[in-house]
């Protein structure tokens, strides 16, 4: 099977910090592909570079097999990538469904919609609403409160529902449950294999070795801004993965990507 | 550690029967100041709503009937119409996190051109007002690629316009006048804006509300923004960038452009306001209108729009230019040193501020 999602001898430089380093990245059809690495690793950078948020200083992204380079999230977008960011991108002071629809909003039909501009809120609300409700991580009184007046959980949880909402053929999550409590938790990871059963590829960003190990059907490994190694989750056990993770423990040959 | 069988573990169990359907509801008693608070916070032109009839009450319990007269309310709209207009394009600025200081130059300057393009190169009069929206649009892409593309602080940016368009002003004006009776005669059009209508004038023509061309140009610009602001992807964008424009950019907002767009319209509703402004005055006055930056802002800020940008409605900033009209002319009336308004004006605008960051603050 190819790969849907490669990338190949990617480097980012922050100035004299050299955030990726020849890192190699793959994302299989229908799989949850677990990015785990310590704080300052390079997962956020990665994503990104992926994302379009951050543009590569080197190295190459494919996607479905042809050559991609993402000048924007918005192209990212467009190409079917939806992406939950570490620092969730949400607008504290518009609504949940302002921001579900934020860079995609719904107009109303007719000249109303195509000459007068008008947005269709009503629509707009009906689907984050549902969106958030299919999700159950959180009923939310008015779906029209400003996001700034929700919990950090709950934040994250509209961001979650956003990407799930809209994502078509790569979803990356950036430490989506870091936020939430043991229930949301469990309906973010609930939600995220609804999206792979949907064949949807996931990358998932997390510090929770247990949830990693529950729902990864690999891990990659990210240490000192490249991929140290992939592993299975069934094969190994969480020390070893913290061990490759620290440095504590260096991986065989043959795991070494 | 390595027994851990995939699924939810064993201290998850008891997540389920809890009602997993169940809503979650946040039931938080408030206190009625937080309420008000909420609802301030939700509702940004109620405030100052508030405290223009506040002080329409004020003012007509201490100057009397003649205060209350249709003319004299009306005659406030007239008086407001200028920063009114230049308010607008401050509002749209400011809710980006920006701020222009340029709009009374701009304005000035695009009003001379006006006149410029009629007197002296002939040019038909709707043909000179479309020079001078031109012009106003043109600086205003300018400080918005300055601002967008370059990453200038917008305050920087406009204060050098502001010398800039000034300088060139009087530079290019030669520091002359165009009188109103010329500009009647030959481009009665440049004067257009000006013309009044009233209703409900008594039998010898006086009294009743009187309104010009430009306040109903005004009211509708506010109206339009108001629509725009609230109705469509370009004004939730407005809120985005300025809210956070980091954020938006992620969440798909083309930040860029859209600060570019802002500046433009900013810059073109200033050449609008230069319209009025020949109305308003009658001739076209190089030295007119320059404390129209300060004016637009004080009305902008008095209106309850937040500084930081994203919070706010122009609502809000006509309230505020109202309440501004209505202490100059019920001073006025009242017979005060006009010095107590500048006063009392700057008063309102530290309260105003002040309040913005209290509703800010508990925002639940
Ligand atoms: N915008 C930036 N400017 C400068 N340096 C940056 C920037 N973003 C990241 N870095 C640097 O790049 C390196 C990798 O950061 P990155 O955010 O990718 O780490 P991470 O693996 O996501 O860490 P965490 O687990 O804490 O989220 C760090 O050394 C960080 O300081
Ligand atoms: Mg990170």
């Amino acid at each position: 099977m190819e790969p849907i999602l490669t990338g190949r001898n990617l480097v980012k430089r922050y100035g004299r910090v050299t955030a990726l380093d020849n890192c190699d990245f793959d994302l299989y059809p229908g799989e949850i592909l677990a990015v785990i690495g310590d704080n300052g690793a390079g997962k956020s950078s990665l994503i990104k570079a992926i994302s379009g948020a951050v543009q590569l200083d080197e190295g190459e992204i494919t996607l479905e097999g042809r050559k991609v380079r993402f000048a924007s999230p918005i192209a990212a977008r467009a190409a079917g990538i939806e992406t939950v960011y570490q620092t969730l991108a949400m607008s504290p002071g518009l609504s949940i469904a302002d921001n579900m629809f934020m860079g995609r909003e719904i107009r109303k039909p007719g000249i109303l919609g195509s000459v007068f501009r008008k947005l269709d809120h009503a629509e707009m609300q009906r689907i984050a609403r549902q969106k958030l409700s299919e999700l159950g991580l959180m009923t939310i009184q008015n779906i029209n409160q400003a996001v700034e007046t929700l919990s950090g959980g709950q934040r994250q949880g509209v961001a979650v529902a956003r990407a799930a909402a809209f994502g078509s053929k790569v979803i990356i999550l950036d430490e989506p449950t870091a936020a939430l409590g043991v229930k949301e938790s469990r309906r973010v990871l609930e939600l995220i294999l609804d999206v792979r059963s949907r064949g949807i590829p996931i990358i998932l960003i997390s510090h929770n070795m247990p949830h990693v190990f529950e729902v990864a059907d690999r891990i990659h490994v990210h240490r000192l801004g490249r991929r140290l190694c992939l592993i299975n989750p069934k094969e190994h056990s969480m020390s070893d993965a913290v061990a490759y993770m620290t440095g504590a423990k260096v991986p065989d040959q043959a795991l070494a990507a | 550690m390595s027994t851990i069988s995939p699924g939810p573990q064993g201290f998850e169990a008891a997540i389920k029967p809890a009602g997993a359907d169940q809503v979650a509801e946040f039931v938080h008693r408030k206190s009625a100041l937080e309420r008000m608070q909420h609802i301030l916070h939700e509702t940004p032109w109620l405030a100052p709503l508030m405290v223009l009839i506040a002080s329409l009450i004020g003012f007509g319990i201490a100057v009397g009937a003649r205060f209350f007269s249709a003319y004299a309310l009306t005659l406030i709209l007239q008086q407001v119409t200028i920063t009114g207009i230049v308010g607008v394009a401050q509002s749209l600025v400011i809710l980006t996190a920006g701020i222009d200081l340029s709009v009374g130059a701009i304005m000035v300057l695009a009003s001379v051109l006006m006149g410029q393009c009629t007197f002296v190169y002939g040019l038909p009069a709707p043909i000179s007002i479309l020079c001078g929206f031109a012009f106003g649009a043109a600086v205003g892409y300018l400080n918005g690629t300055l601002v967008a593309r370059m990453k200038l602080p917008p305050f920087i940016v406009t204060l050098g316009m502001w010398q800039i368009v000034l300088a060139a002003n009087y530079l290019y004006s030669n520091n002359q006048t165009i009188g109103a009776t010329q500009i009647e005669l030959k481009a009665p059009l440049l004067q257009y804006l000006g013309n009044t209508f009233v209703i409900g004038a008594n039998a010898a023509g006086n009294g009743g509300a009187t309104f010009t061309y430009g306040v109903i140009l005004m009211l509708a610009l506010v109206l339009l923004f108001a629509y725009v602001l609230r109705h469509t992807a370009w004004g939730r964008h407005v809120y985005a960038v300025g809210d956070d424009p980091d954020a938006a950019a992620l969440a798909g907002v083309q930040v860029k452009r859209m600060l570019i767009s802002v500046y433009t319209l900013s810059g073109l509703i200033c050449a609008v306001a230069g319209w009025a402004l020949i109305g308003r005055i009658g001739a076209i006055s190089p030295n007119s209108g320059q404390f129209e930056n300060i004016n637009s802002i004080t009305a902008v800020v008095i209106g309850g729009i937040s500084l930081f940008g994203g919070r706010g409605s122009i609502l809000g900033m006509i309230f505020g230019a109202m309440i501004v009209g209505v202490f100059t002319l019920g001073l006025n009336m009242y017979g005060t040193d006009p010095q107590w308004t500048y006063l009392l004006i700057g008063a309102l605008i530290i309260v105003a501020v002040a309040v913005d960051q209290w509703i800010r603050k508990a925002a639940v």
